[in-house]
């Protein structure tokens, strides 16, 4: 092997790596967060009986399905801040962090939609007979007797999403903010230590993933026997 | 908000002179597909034979396919792509990097995502053909044996067959990832769609133009290619089987 390794960079280099890490769980909970929300509304719309609600629900889940990640970051890059001068007139620099979590929100919620109508459609008609039975509204149905089902059921498929989403959003180097890839490669190239940066953010990125999965399929045959 | 639309924008010459702004969105499309295809083939051919690994008695070689897709699956394709490109070639012989040095660079840069997008995806379909084939009853495998197949006849003839035709949708869906996934090609300097779609915005300042354009050839190469597939499965289904399942 040619190349001679220094790994003492990575020791000096740690507080600035978790800095990074740090806003990658951020980015990881918010469009959790908010993906899961946006997504549920989505789902109710496509599940709903009026029918251009459902109809711009299945376009806007269909089009961003179609779409690579890196696209739609590129859309919300630019379109955010100029929403935001839509509204408030003046041309605010808010920063691409903010148009990195909207945009992440509005692509995984097109995929959670997928999943949660899923789940409500798992929830037996039953449930929702009787509930209406008892007199209860639309939205105290979905509440209390059909989104709770839903969520328990679509419980496993959220943790591998959450995975899926914690290695996506490495995807975030393409408009240069510092999550714990971009960090790595920031660091990297400063001191021309590349090769040792992306292996250790490989097995980082490895080590993490690989532990939560196996968590995640441990809890689930736990709960089936 | 006063935005001057000028969709009449693909066909203005490009600020370098070379073409116009249809013709490098055309070039974007062309790498995306050339891209997406080679890898495709990678990873189908990878994925079948790992995937009937797994499925074969022998602890060891299953393992050694399990670690492999664990592997490929629990680190971003980002990094992947970055480990392909920057990190291997420094790790081998030196004069293979001199060899690679003189390469035209682009042959670097497809060469890796080819190769980073096909190991990626080849994991995923290694665990749908284990799956397809998992999906059939023993019985098949049995029956296909007691007719004096060898084990080899019996994958190529009884299992396999079934096992593609009955995850054609979920690798459509691995098929469109791939599409889609090529995307992190403009990381490292190669201009697929995606690339060229921010190039063409920086250079003539139309964005909501070249991103809608975008947008709907993304749209209308996934529906296609969905269409597409949803056809071939019906034709490829065996009397008896009802939506690939078993009836």
């Amino acid at each position: 092997m040619s190349y001679d390794f220094d790994w003492s960079v990575i020791g000096i280099s740690l507080p600035f790596l978790w800095q990074g890490m740090k806003f990658t769980l951020l980015l990881l909970l918010w469009s959790l967060v908010g993906g899961i929300v946006w997504g549920t509304c989505l789902a109710l719309m496509r599940l709903s009986s009026v029918r251009w609600l459902s109809l711009l629900a299945s376009v806007y889940v269909d089009v961003f399905r179609s779409i690579p990640l890196v696209l739609a970051i590129f859309w919300f890059y630019f379109l955010v801040p100029l929403i935001i001068q839509a509204f408030t007139g003046r041309a605010s620099p808010i920063g691409p962090y903010y148009s990195a979590f909207v945009a992440y929100v509005m692509f995984e919620a097109a995929y959670f939609c997928e999943v949660i109508r899923a789940g409500i459609q798992s929830v037996r008609s039953g449930q929702i007979n009787a509930a209406v039975a008892l007199g209860m509204t639309y939205g105290q149905t979905m509440r209390y007797v059909v989104l709770p089902q839903a969520f328990r059921n679509m419980l496993p498929l959220f943790l591998t999403k959450s995975i899926i989403i914690f290695q996506d959003t490495s995807l975030v180097y393409v408009i240069s903010l510092n999550d714990f890839l971009g960090v790595a490669s920031k660091i990297g190239q400063r001191d021309s230590r590349l090769v040792e940066l992306y292996l250790f953010a490989g097995a980082v990125y490895f080590v993490i993933s690989f532990a939560a999965s196996q968590l995640v399929n441990r809890h689930l045959i736990q709960k089936r026997t | 908000m006063n935005y001057n639309w000028n969709w009449g924008i693909f066909w203005e010459p490009t600020i370098t002179g070379e073409g116009r702004y249809i013709d490098w969105l055309l070039s974007g499309l062309g790498w995306t597909i050339a891209i997406s295809l080679s890898s495709w083939i990678i990873a189908l051919s990878i994925g079948t034979v790992l995937g009937v690994i797994r499925t074969l008695p022998g602890r060891s070689v299953r393992m050694a396919t399990g670690a492999y897709v664990e592997l490929f699956r629990n680190i971003p394709l980002l990094v992947q792509l970055f480990l392909w490109y920057y990190v291997v070639p420094q790790l081998l012989p030196l004069d293979w990097q001199f060899w690679l040095n003189g390469l035209d660079p682009r042959v670097m840069q497809v060469g890796s995502v080819v190769l980073c997008l096909g190991l990626f995806t080849s994991a995923r379909i290694c665990e749908q053909v284990r799956a397809g084939i998992e999906a059939q009853p023993g019985g098949q495998k049995n029956a296909a044996l007691a007719l004096g197949l060898t084990l080899r006849q019996t994958y190529q003839y009884a299992l396999l067959p079934m096992a593609f035709r009955i995850i054609i949708p979920p690798l459509t869906s691995e098929f469109l990832n791939v599409f889609k996934n090529s995307a992190v090609a403009l990381t490292i300097g190669l201009l697929e769609l995606t690339g060229q779609t921010r190039q063409i915005s920086e250079f003539s300042a139309q964005i909501f133009e070249t991103f809608l354009a975008a947008t709907s050839i993304y749209f209308l190469v996934t529906y296609l290619v969905s269409v597409a597939m949803r056809l071939l499965e019906r034709s490829m289904r065996v009397p008896g089987f009802v939506g690939g399942a078993r009836s």
